[in-house]
């Protein structure tokens, strides 16, 4: 790819967002992509406009999986050319300015984005496609109601010239990208029902009979995927069955999968050379990770929200497993969703629980009959299991917590 | 007292069930069922009629647009109210407590509500959003209440209610006063969820029910989160 003409602001919009980001990281302030972006916007308002210019721009939004799946379409578009990402998960404009401004001219560009700020990010990079994973309950003491995002991303939607790859076992989903005449479904399943029993346009009971579902009246029905999800595998448009190997757990992962191949495949990768890529990924930002430390076998997977939890337990191991919950600002204050997730899949396991909020938990587990010891530190949770495997279950802050914690022994 | 088991109905789950409402039901039928008493629970959808003959009717919390659709088809169906006029237990969280007024506001449109309590809701000028705590009336003989409200409603009690807790955290109704009893019917904004936080308002209800007086049960958890949120908040 020629170096893109970027505005002479732009210009110096990014030398100042590269120059911010280093001094905040050599005064120890992290890792200052996003102060850099801050001072880099105030100069050229229309920084990140011009950034993607000339990029052909995949932008990844939903509740869950949004960084994973990120990170599996990076990969798989990677088949075709040099790709600019976002991939630590700093998915607001300020991230997507950084990461752009960090990745130099590339032809390819794969975002996600936080759900509230599609629209922006829309029309600031104009993306030939946007691909839509899925809509639940998330920060219920801040975030808008499931029905107002999806209404949101339907109105952001309506009349624009965009591909869209969505998920058509999510009727929230199918519902907010239906207005848009080129659309790519992908079956990915819907684990979570509990934020689509009524229907968005008609107010009627969606009713689901396999993996069919559609409303009583009949205005809003699940469409012919031309993706699906299939035992280990991944089925093509063309009815071809491939078998997709990962390095991340989970029937969740195989559909992040799906939507990062029919992503891929929009913009000309072949499936076949976009597979083994990726089979190369291991952890992303962290989560997934496995850690060994004083002869424990760590992995890490993070929970934020109660469809976030049972793909969760879709994943974890029968082994002995910590569970972390904190509620602070951005885990939400409200711990009542501890109940909208059934814990019976951890019953009868060696469960340890931690964290701000472990007396919410334990309250929780006990009216779900799970048993359970209490430890105050994360420390304390390894010292208390014997040798070999340890799931560890954490919400977003206490997954930071015992992050920051291994960092600091490793 | 009779073998017949007690009949626990969770009324529009379908529509208000945003805070965490399961955890009321399992709460309930947990400590019923530590009691030896016979438990069954009934979830009732919004396209389904809801049965007159429950013990304990559970109506919990939602956002705008759900609210006002379930007071239409509960007052196009009626069984709930038909419920409460022959006396059945109710207990109500946030929009559903609402909706057992005579009024709410819902989507910028003053709404009919159920009319079975003397309490009327409108807008407050900014959203509740934080624990809410509070003594309960010293009438029904609880230790205090401990939750967490998230709503944009104020509430106005009639001579009809009694307030339930006198506010010391929190908003509530109207900064002063929260929730509101009245008969066999409790109401309340507290999230956590409330019979989670307040396992004794869970056995109060079931007395209601049962007319038996329960005996205490092993709360060592239920008792450290209490003491945790109430320390938390500096009430003790
Ligand atoms: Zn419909």
């Amino acid at each position: 790819m020629t170096e893109p003409k970027l505005p002479i602001r732009t210009r110096l919009a990014s030398g100042l967002t590269k120059g911010a980001a280093a001094l905040s990281r050599a005064t120890g302030r992290g890792e200052g992509s996003v102060i850099g972006a801050r001072v880099g916007m105030l100069v050229d308002p229309d920084m990140l406009a011009n950034l993607a210019a000339g990029r052909r721009i995949a932008l990844i939004s939903g509740t869950n999986g949004k960084t994973t799946t990120t990170r599996l379409t990076t990969a798989a578009v990677g088949v075709l050319g040099e790709v600019a990402t976002n991939s630590l998960g700093a998915n607001m404009p300020t991230g997507h300015t950084s990461a752009l401004v960090k990745a130099g001219p590339t032809p390819y560009a794969v975002l996600e984005v936080d759900e509230h700020y599609l629209p922006q990010v829309l029309e600031a990079t104009h993306p030939e496609l946007v691909a839509l994973l899925n809509l639940s309950r998330d920060q219920l003491d801040r975030a808008q109601e499931v029905a107002g995002i999806a209404a949101k991303w339907r109105t952001l939607l309506t009349g624009k010239n965009v591909h869209v790859v969505a998920n058509a076992d999510d009727p929230m989903v199918v519902w907010a990208a239906s207005v848009v005449p080129s659309v790519t479904w992908v079956a990915a399943g819907q684990r979570w029902l509990d934020d689509s029993w009524v229907c968005p346009e008609c107010g009627s009971t969606i009713e689901r009979s396999g993996e069919q579902w559609g409303c009583v009246t009949g205005d809003l029905v699940r469409p012919i995927p031309q993706w699906s999800v299939r035992d280990d595998g991944v089925v093509d448009p063309t009815g071809t069955y491939h078998e997709v190997h990962l390095q991340l757990p989970g029937r969740i992962n195989k559909a992040n999968a799906a939507t990062a191949l029919a992503v891929a495949d929009r913009f000309g990768a072949p499936v076949l050379e976009a597979l083994p890529r990726l089979a190369q990924v291991t952890s992303v930002a962290g989560r997934y990770a496995t850690v060994v430390k004083d002869g424990r076998t760590i992995r890490l997977l993070l929970s934020k929200n109660p469809a976030g939890w049972l793909e969760a337990f879709d994943m974890a191991e029968d082994v002995p497993t910590l569970l972390a919950i904190n509620a602070r600002d951005p885990d939400g204050h409200d711990t009542s969703w501890l109940y909208d997730v059934d814990f019976s899949p951890v019953r009868g396991r060696r469960v340890l629980i931690t964290g701000d909020r472990a007396y919410d938990l334990a309250v929780r587990l006990e009216v779900n009959d799970v048993r359970f010891e209490h430890v105050t530190s994360f420390g304390k949770a390894l010292a208390a299991v014997p040798p070999g495997r340890l799931e560890v279950i954490a919400n977003y802050t206490a997954f930071q917590d015992i992050r920051a914690e291994l960092d600091r022994v490793n | 007292m009779s073998t017949e088991a007690l009949r626990l109905v969770w009324v529009y789950p379908d529509l208000l069930s945003t805070y965490g409402d399961r955890g009321n039901l399992l709460i309930m039928a947990r400590r019923a069922d530590l009691r030896g008493l016979p438990v069954e629970c009934h979830e009732v959808r919004s396209d389904q009629p809801v049965p007159t003959g429950g013990d304990i009717y559970l109506i919990g919390g939602g956002e705008d647009g759900p609210q006002a659709l379930a007071a239409q088809r509960l007052i196009a169906d009626g069984g709930f109210q038909g419920a409460a006029r022959r006396g059945a237990v109710i207990f109500a969280v946030c929009a559903g407590y609402q909706l057992l007024g005579s009024s709410f506001f819902a989507k910028g449109a003053r709404c009919t509500g159920l009319e079975l309590m003397d309490l009327q809701s409108d807008r407050g000028e900014t959203r509740a959003v934080g624990e809410l705590a509070g003594p309960i009336d010293p009438a029904l003989g609880l230790p205090p209440l401990t939750g967490f409200e998230n709503h944009g409603g104020r509430t106005h009690l009639g001579p009809g209610a009694k307030p339930l807790v006198t506010v010391q955290v929190g908003v509530g109704n109207d900064g002063r006063t929260e929730g509101a009893w009245a008969g066999n019917m409790l109401g309340t904004y507290a999230h956590g969820p409330a019979l989670a936080r307040n396992p004794a308002i869970a056995d109060l209800l079931i007395k209601w029910a049962t007319g038996e007086t329960l005996e205490p049960l092993d709360d060592t958890w239920p008792d450290k989160l209490r003491n945790e949120r109430l320390t938390a908040i500096g009430t003790r």
